[in-house]
C-alpha cells in the first residue's frame, strides 16, 4: 500500500548515495501540495527542510534516519514554522527551542517537512476542534480522520511522508490510526520525552509515531526513547532497544478484553476483530477471554483527570507570556479574561471550566481524588490481567470513522469515541493500533478501516512491538 | 445529581479568568451538567483501602544537580514571543492601583 519504502530501507539508500535526501524532501512536499484538499497539514517547513536535505546530501549526516522526511503534529516545537497546537491563542508562536523528540530524530538525519493539524491543544477525537479547519479522512472525505492526531494519521495514510509524530493523552494516536488505516504507537508513559511538546494532561500525555508499518514505528521509537534531563518523568529505555524486532505468536498468551467486545460495538468492527483473533489463534497463540470489570469506568475517570490537568496546563496562556494578548484591556484582569476569551476555542473553554470545577474546594474529594483512586483500581486490574496473559487485545474504537459534524453538537457523545483507548493512558501501559480490515457501515459509500488494539504491561514496549510485527504478518 | 446553573458557570469562568458570552454560559451549563452526570457514576464505586494514583511509573523526587547549564539561548531569543518586553522583562498592566 505505502508509496514509501520502509524507513530503514530509505535511510540505508541515502547513506549509500542511492537516494538523495533532497529528492525525498521534494517528493514529500509535492505530495503535500497535491493532497491539499484533505487539509492534513497546517504549514510546511519547506525552506528549512531543503537546507537540511542539502546538508545530509553533502555528507553531514549518515544517521539511522538519514534523509527521511517526517511530519510533526503541530503541538511539537519545531524550527522553521510557527507552533500553534491548532489554537488561535498560539498563532504566530515561534519556537525558541525544539522538542527533544524532534532533536533526537534530526540527530539521526530525519527531516521535518510540515506540521500536521489537530484538535486545538489535542482536545478532541476528530480534528473538528481545530481552531483553523477540519482534516478529511483519506478513505472518505465526508468523514473525520479521528483525533486528536488526525492530521498526522491522514498524512501517513496519504503517503505525505514515511512517518508522522503524534501525542496520545486518551487515544489521540491510536484513534486516528484506526480511522485512517495506519499504525499508531502509544509507548509506556515516560518512555519518550515531552520536553518541547505543548502540554495537555501531564499524567497521561505520551509522544509516539504514526506509520505505515510496525517496523517503522519500532525504528522511530528506538530513536526517540529514553531519559531526557529536560523531562523529569522520562524512564530508562530497554537496553535491547526497539528497532528491528521480530516476533512469533506461537505460545503467546493473549487475553481478549471482554468489556471491549460487548454491546455498542459496530457489527462490522466485531466481525473484523473476531476474524483477526481466529488468525492469531491459527498462528499458535494461546487465546482466552479476560475481564477487567472496572474498564467501563475508565472514561468517567478520564473526563475528570484530563480536564483537571488541562485547566492547570492552560493557565499559562494568560496573554502575558506568549501567544495572543488582548490589546484593549484596561487592567490586568481584563487582559487575562479577554486574551483567554478570544484565544481559546470552545472545547478548551469547556475543559478549563470542568477542570476548575472538579478541582475546586468542596468538590476535589468527590471528583478528582475519587477519580485518582478509581484509577488505582483500574491499574490493579491491569496488573492482575497481566499475571494471566502477556498481552490484551480488542478493538481500538467501537466504530469506524464518523461523519464530519455528526458529533459536533454533543460533546459527551464525542468523548465516548475514546472509550476503548483511555484506559491505557490511565494505567501508563503501552498500546498499539494496527490496521485490521475494513467495514462498510450502512450510511457509508466506501469501506472504512478498522483498528485492532494490542496492550502490554508497562515497559514491555519491545515485546509489544515484536508481537505487533507478528500480528501484522498474519493479518496481511 | 450535579447540575451547573448559569451562575455556577459564570463563577467558574471568573475563577479560571475566561470571559464567556451569554450564549456560552447557557450552552455550557447544559453541556457541562451532562458531562458531570456521566462522571458521577464513580460515586458508588468501592475503593476501600485504595490510594489515589498521581504518578503511574512509580517515580518519586527526581533530582538533578543544582548547576547552571548553558543551552545556548540568549534571553532575547526566549523573550521573542512575549507580547510586551522592557529591559528583558515581561511588561504587564499595573496590578496595584
Amino acid at each position: 500500500m505505502a508509496d514509501w519504502e520502509s524507513i530503514a530501507e530509505i535511510a540505508a539508500k541515502v547513506r549509500k548515495g542511492e537516494l538523495k535526501a533532497s529528492d525525498l524532501v521534494e517528493k514529500s512536499l509535492a505530495a503535500i501540495a497535491e493532497k491539499d484538499e484533505f487539509k492534513a497539514i497546517i504549514v510546511t517547513t519547506a525552506e528549512r527542510a531543503r537546507e537540511r536535505a542539502k546538508a545530509v546530501d553533502a555528507g553531514d549526516n549518515k544517521g539511522r534516519l538519514a534523509g527521511v522526511p517526517f511530519i510533526a503534529k503541530d503541538n511539537f516545537l519545531v524550527f522553521g514554522a510557527e507552533t500553534t497546537a491548532a489554537s488561535n491563542i498560539l498563532k504566530g508562536f515561534d519556537a525558541p527551542y525544539q522538542a527533544t523528540a524532534v532533536e533526537r530524530l534530526e540527530a539521526e538525519g530525519a527531516i521535518c517537512v510540515a506540521k500536521a493539524n489537530l484538535d486545538a491543544f489535542a482536545h478532541g477525537s476528530s480534528t473538528e476542534n481545530s481552531d483553523f479547519f477540519t482534516t478529511k479522512n483519506p478513505h472518505d472525505p465526508t468523514r473525520v480522520p479521528g483525533g486528536s492526531s488526525g492530521g498526522s494519521g491522514a498524512a501517513v495514510a496519504l503517503d505525505l511522508a514515511p512517518f508522522a509524530l503524534g501525542t496520545d493523552t486518551g487515544g489521540s494516536i491510536r484513534l486516528p490510526a484506526s480511522f485512517t488505516g495506519t499504525v499508531g504507537y502509544k509507548p509506556t508513559y515516560g518512555l519518550v520525552s515531552r520536553s518541547g511538546v505543548v502540554a495537555m494532561a501531564s499524567s497521561l500525555d505520551v509522544v509516539g509515531p504514526l506509520t505505515s508499518r510496525v517496523e517503522d514505528a519500532a525504528l522511530v521509537l528506538d530513536v526517540m526513547a529514553g531519559k531526557d534531563e529536560l523531562d523529569s518523568t522520562t524512564i530508562d529505555r530497554d537496553p535491547a532497544g526497539y528497532a528491528g524486532v521480530s516476533g512469533d505468536l506461537k505460545g503467546k498468551k493473549i487475553g481478549i478484553i471482554k468489556e471491549y467486545m460487548g454491546e455498542g460495538l459496530q457489527p462490522g468492527v466485531r466481525i473484523q476483530i473476531e476474524q483477526a483473533v481466529q488468525k492469531i489463534k491459527q498462528a499458535g497463540a494461546d487465546v482466552q477471554e479476560i475481564s477487567l470489570p472496572s474498564l467501563p469506568l475508565a472514561l468517567a475517570v478520564y473526563y475528570i483527570i484530563c480536564p483537571a490537568e488541562v485547566s492547570s496546563n492552560l493557565s499559562r496562556y494568560d496573554g502575558q507570556r506568549y501567544g495572543y494578548s488582548y490589546a484593549d484591556a484596561g487592567n490586568l484582569d481584563e487582559s487575562y479574561n479577554g486574551s483567554r476569551e478570544r484565544g481559546f476555542g470552545k472545547e478548551a473553554k469547556r475543559r478549563v471550566i470542568i477542570g476548575t470545577y472538579v478541582l475546586s474546594s468542596g468538590y476535589y474529594d468527590a471528583y478528582y481524588k475519587k477519580a485518582q483512586t478509581v484509577r488505582t483500581k483500574l491499574i490493579n486490574e491491569f496488573a492482575g490481567a497481566f499475571k494471566q496473559v502477556d498481552f490484551l487485545l480488542g478493538p481500538t474504537a467501537p466504530m469506524t470513522a464518523f461523519k464530519i459534524g455528526e458529533n459536533a453538537d454533543d460533546p459527551l457523545q464525542m468523548y465516548l469515541t475514546d472509550i476503548m483507548t483511555v484506559a491505557a493512558n490511565l494505567a501508563g501501559v503501552p498500546a498499539i493500533s494496527l490496521p485490521c480490515g475494513a467495514d462498510k457501515p450502512a450510511d457509508a459509500d466506501s469501506e472504512l478501516p478498522v483498528g485492532l488494539q494490542i496492550i502490554a504491561p508497562q515497559r514491555a514496549d519491545r515485546e509489544l512491538l515484536a508481537v505487533a510485527v507478528a500480528t501484522e504478518e498474519v493479518l496481511a | 445529581m450535579a447540575k451547573l446553573t448559569r451562575d455556577d458557570v459564570l463563577h467558574l469562568a471568573q475563577l479560571a479568568r475566561i470571559s464567556l458570552s451569554d450564549d456560552e454560559l447557557d450552552e455550557f451549563s447544559v453541556e457541562l451538567s451532562a458531562i458531570l452526570q456521566y462522571v458521577e457514576q464513580l460515586g458508588g464505586v468501592d475503593v476501600d483501602g485504595l490510594k489515589p494514583t498521581n504518578q503511574v511509573t512509580g517515580l518519586t523526587n527526581v533530582m538533578r544537580s543544582d548547576i547552571v547549564k548553558d543551552y545556548g539561548y540568549a534571553p532575547q531569543d526566549l523573550l521573542g514571543n512575549v507580547p510586551a518586553v522592557q529591559d528583558n522583562q515581561l511588561k504587564v498592566k499595573r496590578m496595584i492601583a
